[in-house]
């Protein structure tokens, strides 16, 4: 992992009275995906806004490639892609008219336009359209077209706000596809959603936020261990006693938690991915190994979890008051 | 407040200034981009076909009845050329009070979805996002209109003239042409008004029909109402008791000034003196001031530009003033809508 692309100190901005980024510190490395999770109006827009700065921070200090975007905007814009999060493009013009008119506010050499909008238009697969208006694209059209609008300027760092909205598994499953390239690429990306296991698939790291704070942050294993107690899940089915197996698999070590789901199942929550020592403990137990598997948890788990936990924390602190 | 906090408050004070001052880069980067791009929609879109064709009716209407009264005249008039603007022939009036009356409508049809269509199209924080501060992309939509305006504006001129050359069988003098150059330029002025008002209401209106509503609202209220209001105000601010000379002279003038205010009165005084060169004053004139003058004789061509300088000085001011206040709104608003 190299250097910060993305550093944020205090982070704080504010609609009047109503905070709706509260004291961000927030640090995206060098070739880096980091998504950003949250419900709505957590502040996820606001802070990519102030990022590029499109919005001026109310405190607090960012740093993105190193400049101030509030001083330098210039500097960071030319050299970071902004995905918005309902992109919208002319429609009476064609999509390499479009393109064309965004290269040259990017101020590139004549001669280069016409070469980087086609490289740019063939990335996302939409040179067959590229003389069509944009008036006539669908909806997943137009998300690649934006994708290619932020390719043309061959940006160091792509922010995205919600790059998959709108549009179908099939989809959103492609464009996933495409961010993972440009991150092979070495291109640093930031990404919002409330979409967790899209995030999951690409996502170095993530970023838990809620009401304006970052509540937690890590690679999705560990913000698993944080908020489920074990990153994995082991199923295991096996015929035999059941008392003598629970207790067998309740025995090994780094593992939190064992359900019996139904009569053969079982569910083993630990640390990390112990199959085998599931199966050889089940076996030692005089059990029937039929079948065993392992799950990384899910974003959602986590996600609903976490939540869950804070309104039953809420709950508790009234309980207590009232 | 203590001495500390007066301290502290001056010196966030002068750090948010440090903060202004230190933004980077020219404010007009990428502005060659946005007018390339306003000016290929304007010139290709519909409304302003529709315009230009209206435009083009009226002058070739106007000025060819006007050469059919004038080739009478040929020889005896040293100013034929700006006649074919000023004259009109019943049923139709003259070029100039149809252009009068148009090139509001043009210059509100080209800016009044210049800020709010870029957010109701959502490109606004796609374009924002390229490196380009947002005065530059406000003056290029600005100078956009201007040129746009410009363009066809001088392309009318030239039509006129090249069918009075047609027509009339003469050849235009010096001065008659730089005087229709100086009225063409006034007449890009006072676009220049129209186009920065209706700007203004492109930033406050969300609502392309809204502003362009407004818009309308206020080219009617200067062309239709504002000479009675200004009437009245006159006469409540320096009114007329016992009838003396003195009172009735004070409210003429309170009532021209009002009047002025005005973009419409200010282009049509500096129209006036440009393509008639027999006016010596744009005010009332007094027996006095007139003591010596040849009633009649033209006035030199520098003589009437210096008499009509606070107009043309005037438009551009206005222009200004307004292209300030969109600026500031716009520097306000949210990205997001
Ligand atoms: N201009 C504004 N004035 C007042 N409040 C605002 C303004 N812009 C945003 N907010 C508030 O700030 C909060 C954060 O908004 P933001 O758009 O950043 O959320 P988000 O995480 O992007 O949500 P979503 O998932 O819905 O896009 C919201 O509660 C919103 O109401
Ligand atoms: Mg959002």
């Amino acid at each position: 992992m190299g250097d910060a692309v993305i550093e944020t100190r205090d982070l704080t901005k504010r609609y009047g009275t109503f905070t709706a980024v509260n004291k961000l510190n927030l640090v995206v490395r060098q070739g880096e995906v980091f998504g950003l999770l949250g419900p709505n109006g957590a502040g996820k827009t606001t802070t990519t806004l102030m990022l590029l700065g499109l919005t001026e921070p109310t405190s607090g200090s960012v740093r993105v490639l190193g400049l101030d975007p509030a001083r330098q905007p210039l500097r960071v814009k030319a050299r970071v892609g902004y995905m918005p999060d309902q992109v919208g493009f002319y429609d009476e013009m064609t999509a390499r008219e479009n393109l064309t008119y965004i290269a040259r506010l990017n101020g590139l050499p004549g001669g280069e336009i016409d070469g980087r909008v086609t490289r740019a238009l063939e990335r996302v697969g939409l040179e067959g359209v590229a003389n069509k208006r944009v008036g006539t694209f669908s909806r997943g059209m137009r998300q690649r077209l934006g994708l290619a609008d932020v390719l043309v300027k061959q940006p160091e760092l792509i922010i995205m706000d919600e790059p998959t909205s709108g549009l179908d598994p099939e989809a959103s499953h492609e464009f996933l596809k495409m961010i993972q390239g440009l991150k092979e690429e070495g291109i640093s990306i930031l990404l919002s959603s409330h979409l967790l296991y899209q995030v999951q698939a690409v996502c170095d790291r993530v970023g838990l936020f809620n009401q304006g704070r970052m509540v937690l942050e890590g690679p999705v294993t560990d913000l698993a261990r944080k908020v489920l107690g074990g990153a994995y899940r082991v199923h295991v089915d096996v015929e035999g006693e059941k008392s003598a197996i629970m207790e067998a698999l309740k025995r090994l070590p780094r593992v939190h938690a064992v359900r019996a789901m139904d009569t053969t199942r079982y569910e083993v929550e630990a640390d990390d991915d112990i199959r085998p020592e599931v199966a050889k403990a089940v076996i030692e137990a005089g059990g029937r190994l039929l079948g065993l598997g392992a799950q990384a948890q899910s974003l959602d788990d986590i996600y609903t979890a976490y939540f869950k936990k804070e309104v039953e924390h809420d709950r508790s602190q009234l309980a207590a008051v009232g | 407040m203590t001495e500390a906090s007066l301290q502290r408050s001056v010196k966030v004070r002068r750090q948010a200034a440090a903060q202004v001052r230190q933004r980077e880069g020219s404010p007009w980067t990428g502005m060659g981009a946005v007018i390339l791009k306003e000016m290929a929609d304007h010139l290709s879109s519909t409304r302003m076909f529709i315009l230009e064709v209206l435009i083009l009716l009226a002058a070739l209407g106007t000025v060819y009845s006007a050469t059919g009264q004038l080739q009478q005249t040929v020889s005896k008039d040293p100013f034929l050329y700006l006649r074919l603007f000023t004259s009109a022939m019943s049923p139709l009036p003259s070029f100039v009070s149809l252009l009068a009356f148009f090139i509001p409508l043009v210059a509100i049809a080209l800016m009044f979805d210049a800020v709010n269509g870029e957010f109701n199209r959502r490109t606004m924080s796609r374009v924002l996002a390229q490196p380009i501060y947002r005065d530059g992309l406000l003056l290029g939509k600005y100078l956009a209109g201007l040129f746009t305006l410009a363009l066809v504006c001088t392309a009318i001129w030239l039509l006129i003239f090249g069918l009075g050359i047609l027509r009339l069988g003469v050849t235009p003098g010096g001065e008659e042409v730089a005087r229709a150059l100086l009225f063409l330029l006034a007449t890009i002025f006072y676009g220049g008004v129209w186009l920065a008002l209706a700007l203004v209401f492109s930033v406050v209106f969300r609502q392309p029909a809204t502003a362009a509503l407004a818009a309308i609202a206020a080219w009617l209220f200067f062309t239709v109402f504002w000479g009675m209001i200004a009437g009245g105000l006159a006469q409540a601010l320096a009114p007329v008791q016992i009838g003396l000379p003195q009172e009735i002279l004070a409210r003429a003038n309170t009532e021209l000034m009002l009047s002025r205010l005005s973009p419409n009165t200010l282009y049509a005084e500096a129209m006036v003196t440009m393509l008639q060169p027999e006016v010596r004053s744009l005010g009332l004139l007094l027996p006095t001031q007139l003591e010596g003058a040849i009633l009649g004789a033209p006035l030199p061509l520098m003589q009437s530009l210096a008499l009509s300088w606070p107009q043309f000085t005037g438009l551009a001011a206005g222009s200004i003033l307004l292209f300030a206040l969109a600026y500031v709104l716009f520097q306000r608003q949210e990205i997001r809508a």
